[in-house]
C-alpha cells in the first residue's frame, strides 16, 4: 500500500496535469466547489419562486422540481452530455457538462430545502417585516432567510455532502475526477484493487467528514454570538 | 385622520367587517374592545393593508389608501404597527431590530439610527437591553422593544392589536404605562384590548364590536357607566364577573 501510494499520489491528487488537464482530487474539489457555489444560489432563486403567490414563477418551478426528483442524476448526467452540445452548436468539455448537471440537479433538491426553511418561519415575521414597510426583497433579505437558512443548516449540510459524492459520477462520461483516476490507477497496477479502493474510499469519507465538521463549527460560533452579546 | 366608509369583509361566507363607518381625529386615543371574533383584529389590520377590504373605502389623511399608484411600502412605513406576538426578529439584536426599518426604508444612516434607537429603547426603559436578543427577553420587554421599533420610523399613526394578550399577567402594566405615555404625549392612537381599565383611564373613546359590526361609540365614562347597547351591557357584565380581571 505504502509503494501505491509513493507511486501514484501526484496522479490521484492532480491527474496529468501539468502535461495533460488537471484532474483527480484536484478537479473533484473544484467541481464540487463550483457545483455547490452554483447550486445554492439558484437553489435559493427556485426556492423563493415555489414559495411566491404568482402562479407563473410557481408552476414551472414546480414542474421542475418534480421532473429532477423523479429522474436519476445518470440520466440527467447523459442527457446533459447530449443535449448541451446540440442546444449550444459547439463541443461541450466534460467538466461543464457535469457542472451544469450537478447545479441543475442540486438546484432542484436545494429548492425544496429553502422552501421548507422559509415556510417554517413564523407568518408573524414576514407580516411585520411589511408592516414597517420593508419590500418583498429586502424583508426576504433582511429578515426571513437569515433565519430560515441558519434552520436549513443540517439539510443543507446534507444535500452538500450528496453533491461531493455525486462528483463521482463525472466517471461515466470520462471525466478524470478522482473515482475516474483511480480506476485507471486500478487499471494499471492489477493485483490491489482492495487498496486503490479502499484509499478512494478514505478520501470521499474524509472529504464529506470536513465538510460536515466546518460547517458545525460555523453553526457553533453562529450560536455563542448569540448567546453571549 | 382615519376614515372607515362602509368597509366590508369577508372570510369565505364569514362577514368579518360588516358596513362599518367610523372616523377617527388626529391626536385621538381610540380603544377598540368587544368578544372575540367581533372584527376587532380585522379592523385594525385593514387600516396598514396588512388585511385587504371586499368593499367600501379606508382614508388616510383624505386619502383612499387603496387608491392606484400608491406606494405601500412607503404607505406601510408611516403607520406603526403593533402585534399581539411581538414578531421581533430573533435574530437581530433590541437595537438592530429598531434600526433595520429606518436604515432600510428610510435610508437613514446607521449611526442616526442607532443614536434615534437607543434614545426610543431608553424611553421604553430598555436602554441597557439594547444588545440583548429577542430571546433573552421577557415577554413585556420583547413586546417594549418592539413599540420602539415601531417608534423608530417616526409614525404619525400608531396601531396596536392586543399589545398584552399573550403575556403574563405581571407584564401587563409595563407595556400598558408605555402606551398611555405615549398617549400623553399627544400620539395618534388606536388599541384593540380587553384592558378595561386601561381604557377607562386612557382612551378618549371606545368603539365597542360584535359580528363585524361598531355597536356601541362612547367616552369611557358613558361606556362602563351607561352603555347603550343590550350586547355591550352583557359584555361589560360578564367582565365584572367573579373570575373576571381588569375590571
Amino acid at each position: 500500500m505504502i509503494d501505491l501510494i509513493h507511486n501514484y499520489w501526484l496522479y490521484f491528487l492532480i491527474g496529468q496535469y501539468p502535461d495533460g488537464p488537471l484532474g483527480g482530487l484536484a478537479l473533484t474539489l473544484l467541481l464540487g466547489v463550483a457545483a455547490l457555489g452554483l447550486a445554492l444560489p439558484l437553489g435559493i432563486v427556485l426556492g423563493l419562486a415555489r414559495t411566491s403567490s404568482l402562479r407563473a414563477l410557481r408552476w414551472p418551478v414546480t414542474a421542475l422540481v418534480y421532473v429532477v426528483r423523479g429522474t436519476p442524476l445518470l440520466m440527467v448526467i447523459f442527457w446533459a452530455y447530449f443535449f448541451l452540445p446540440a442546444v449550444t452548436g459547439h463541443q461541450t468539455s466534460q467538466f461543464t457538462t457535469m457542472l451544469a448537471a450537478l447545479v441543475l440537479f442540486n438546484g432542484a433538491y436545494l429548492a425544496e430545502i429553502v422552501r421548507a426553511g422559509i415556510q417554517g418561519i413564523p407568518r408573524g415575521q414576514s407580516e411585520c417585516a411589511r408592516a414597517l414597510g420593508l419590500g418583498y426583497w429586502q424583508s426576504m433579505r433582511a429578515v426571513i432567510l437569515p433565519q430560515a437558512l441558519r434552520n436549513m443548516l443540517p439539510s443543507l449540510v446534507a444535500q452538500f455532502v450528496t453533491t461531493l459524492k455525486e462528483t463521482s459520477l463525472g466517471y461515466i462520461i470520462g471525466l478524470s475526477e478522482v473515482s475516474f483516476i483511480a480506476g485507471q490507477i486500478n487499471a494499471q497496477v492489477i493485483t490491489q484493487p482492495v487498496q486503490v479502493y479502499t484509499i478512494l474510499a478514505l478520501t470521499y469519507f474524509l472529504m464529506c467528514f470536513g465538510l460536515s465538521r466546518v460547517v458545525r463549527v460555523l453553526e457553533k460560533r453562529g450560536e455563542r454570538s448569540v448567546a453571549t452579546q | 385622520m382615519i376614515e372607515f366608509r362602509n368597509v366590508g369583509k369577508f372570510y369565505g361566507s364569514f362577514r368579518a367587517l360588516d358596513d362599518v363607518t367610523e372616523t377617527i381625529a388626529r391626536g385621538e386615543v381610540v380603544v377598540i374592545s368587544g368578544p372575540s371574533g367581533s372584527g376587532k383584529s380585522t379592523l385594525i389590520r385593514t387600516i396598514n393593508r396588512l388585511e385587504p377590504i371586499d368593499s367600501g373605502q379606508i382614508l388616510l389623511f383624505g386619502q383612499d389608501i387603496h387608491r392606484p399608484g400608491l406606494d405601500v411600502d412607503r404607505f406601510r412605513s408611516g403607520i406603526g404597527f403593533v402585534f399581539q406576538q411581538f414578531n421581533l426578529f430573533p435574530h437581530l439584536s433590541a437595537l438592530d431590530n429598531c434600526t433595520l426599518a429606518p436604515m432600510k426604508v428610510r435610508g437613514v444612516s446607521e449611526a442616526e439610527a442607532r443614536e434615534r434607537a437607543l434614545a426610543l429603547l431608553d424611553r421604553v426603559g430598555l436602554a441597557d437591553k439594547a444588545r440583548s436578543y429577542p430571546a433573552q427577553l421577557s415577554g413585556g420587554q420583547q413586546q417594549r422593544v418592539a413599540i420602539a421599533r415601531a417608534l423608530a420610523m417616526e409614525p404619525p399613526l400608531m396601531l396596536f392589536d392586543e399589545p398584552t394578550s399573550a403575556l403574563d399577567p405581571e407584564m401587563v402594566s409595563e407595556v400598558l404605562l408605555v402606551i398611555r405615555d405615549l398617549a400623553h404625549q399627544g400620539q395618534t392612537l388606536v388599541c384593540v384590548t380587553h384592558e378595561m381599565g386601561f381604557a377607562r383611564e386612557v382612551a378618549d373613546r371606545i368603539l365597542f364590536m360584535d359580528e363585524g359590526k361598531i355597536l356601541e361609540r362612547a367616552t369611557p365614562e358613558d361606556f362602563f357607566d351607561r352603555p347603550q347597547h343590550p350586547r355591550t351591557q352583557q359584555f361589560l357584565s360578564d367582565l365584572r364577573s367573579p373570575f373576571a380581571r381588569n375590571v
